[in-house]
């Protein structure tokens, strides 16, 4: 965690630096004739970047600007919103600058609605309900089979079929690249995170064990027959929060080669695609080969980010389901393990970068618990070091000189 | 639903506020855009813990000042017309301004009213002097917890000697413009924005 508050720091401090240097080299130049001569070099320069500058009023200048730059527009805030389009797809949701302009395109606007909701909207609910109806009902039959070879094999293909007719049910066209890179047993699979539909789309092309909180209702459900057919990972409530119980089962998971690799996603929540916020660290610690893989969505054809404060899951499937199409590109990139000296966080972020690199997104070392979260003060305290430090070198010379 | 504000921009809005902050109408369509994304209330104002959200921000030292800049005496809520008029203070001082009428009352963005921006950062009282104490406090802001009293006492102290002109051991912003009046004060308090 130091690394990372490290990394932030470095960032924002890359430019603290760059003020600050100018500004105590200005600082040597005014304050000469008191502060430096002592200290001056025999060939008669005076510049001593390590004495830093003393207090001048314009200084919150630098604090002022940063501040009202951030207010105006920040990295992180808007990611946890859909992304804005630059030309207007037909569909009101995302339509946010764009105001009635011609009678032809609101015609226009208007038959989409009538094939998206009148035609694909019922074709792919019935879908999506066969889907999940065969999902429970087979793995359940095959929950009774004695364990071994037969029933792994008819667990994968039940899943990997239901899994596909969910994925008519959204419409979903995939690019799959680089399948020779796909998750193997015994490995942990980790990509970023924009909606529950991820979960659909990387399991329509491989078998996954999945890992999460057990819900009640309908979730808990479809959960509670995956589980007979094949090893998912489900927590109790009340085990998420122990951090421990969680990487034991995790790496008892792993250490057993014959079940299936681990599908996690680090960030923790859901980012709307166009950036990679902080991995956390838990997956990154168990000690095993780790598959990155990079998912980036098409926005045009419809947004798949789950803006959870703004609509429930339901709500959120039906958009879906109602949009034209969900276009995404998935990239599956070569394992990548922790190198010697490399501790959890290093190892996270690495693949972080690799991840985002691969899809296009931005990599943010911000964390996406910042949707709901204020930002921790130490972040703040950092700043304030930093700060200070260039004014306390004055004050030693002071008192020495 | 996409819910971006119920009420769109008027034109006549935008006019309005393009003459009172010379913003281009582009510039304010984006802001508005940025205002409506903050509103989390979507009551069409700010509240300061809107502010406090944008994380860049809430690490900022002096971030609490700089909310307080955006919010009229005593209120709670600032509207878009305030939000933008404050914003107006950092649009850069452009070459075809500088001749302007003088008769024209100032623009937002003049010289003065940047220096008269960051004054109000450090008078916590608004009563428009800066007292010994109201400059220490502010740089206990800036440094933390890393700095001794006495030695922010001895900063203050010589900051006021070399400012304060006619001895009431604080800054008047007279006194103020003139301890900066060799500060690229434009550069320093504009910032870049679309166009």
């Amino acid at each position: 965690y130091n690394d990372v508050m490290c990394c932030v720091n470095l960032l924002s401090a890359w430019d603290f630096f760059s003020w600050a240097t100018h500004r105590i080299e200005r600082g040597a130049k005014d304050n000469n004739h008191l502060l430096y001569k002592p200290y001056s070099n025999g060939d008669g320069s005076n510049r001593d970047l390590d004495h830093a500058s003393e207090f001048e009023m314009s200084d919150i200048f630098y604090f002022c600007r940063q501040g009202v730059e951030s207010i105006m527009d920040d990295e992180v805030t808007k990611r946890f919103s859909a992304e804005e389009l630059e030309s207007w797809n037909l569909l009101t949701r995302s339509n946010y600058n764009f105001q009635h302009i011609s009678l032809r395109l609101t015609v226009l606007w208007g038959l989409g609605v009538v094939i998206r909701y009148g035609f694909l909207l019922p074709l792919r609910v019935t879908l999506a309900f066969t889907g999940v109806g065969l999902l429970v009902v087979l793995t359940s039959i095959i929950g009774f089979l004695p364990n071994g070879r037969m029933k792994n094999f008819l667990s994968e293909q039940v899943h990997l079929m239901c899994y596909r007719i969910c994925v008519r049910a959204l419409t979903a066209i995939i690019t799959y690249h680089d399948s020779e890179n796909k998750p193997k047993n015994g490995g942990i699979c980790v990509a970023n995170h924009t909606s529950p539909i991820d979960v659909i789309i990387l399991a329509s092309d491989g078998c996954y064990a999945m890992v999460g909180q057990i819900h009640g209702g309908l979730m808990g459900v479809i959960q509670k027959s995956m589980v007979k057919a094949c090893p998912h990972i489900w927590f109790e409530r009340s085990e998420v929060k122990d951090r421990h119980l969680v990487a034991k089962r995790l790496s008892d998971h792993v250490e057993d080669k014959t079940k299936l690799p681990i599908l996690i996603f680090p960030e923790g929540t859901c980012i709307n695609n166009t950036s990679v916020m902080m991995f956390k660290k838990g997956s990154f610690e168990i000690g095993s080969t780790v598959y990155p893989v990079a998912i980036k969505y098409d926005p045009r054809f419809g947004d798949a980010f789950w803006n959870s404060s703004q609509f429930g899951m339901v709500n959120y499937l039906l958009r879906m389901m109602s949009s034209w199409a969900i276009v995404c590109s998935v990239w599956y990139l070569p394992p990548m393990t922790r190198e010697e000296g490399e501790d959890a966080v290093q190892f996270a972020n690495r693949v972080k970068a690799a991840i985002a690199r691969q899809g296009g997104l931005v990599d943010l070392l911000w964390d996406g618990g910042l949707k709901r979260g204020k930002v921790k003060d130490t972040f703040k305290e950092e700043q304030q070091k930093l700060y200070s430090k260039m004014l306390v070198g004055t004050q030693e010379d002071r008192s020495r000189s | 639903m996409g819910s971006r504000a119920s009420t769109l921009l008027r034109e006549e809005e935008i006019e309005e506020i393009k003459k009172e902050t010379g913003f281009s109408h582009s510039q304010i369509t984006r802001l508005y855009s940025r205002f409506t994304s903050l509103d989390k209330g979507e009551n069409g104002t700010l509240s300061r813990e809107d502010f406090q959200r944008i994380p860049e921000l809430a690490i900022n030292p002096l971030g609490d000042r700089i909310i307080n800049a955006f919010f009229p005496e005593g209120e709670d809520q600032v509207n878009f017309r305030g939000f933008m008029r404050t914003l107006a203070h950092f649009r850069p001082i452009e070459d075809n301004e500088k001749n302007k009428d003088p008769i024209a009352s100032e623009p937002l963005n003049s010289r003065s009213n940047k220096l008269l921006f960051a004054f109000r950062l450090y008078d916590l009282d608004r009563d428009d002097k800066i007292s010994r104490d109201e400059l220490l406090q502010v740089l206990r802001m800036m440094v933390g917890v890393n700095i001794s009293d006495e030695q922010l006492g001895s900063i203050a102290d010589r900051t006021i000697q070399e400012a304060d002109q006619n001895g009431d051991n604080s800054i008047s912003f007279n006194e103020f413009i003139k301890v900066l009046e060799k500060v690229d004060v434009e550069q320093k308090m504009s910032i870049r924005f679309l166009h």
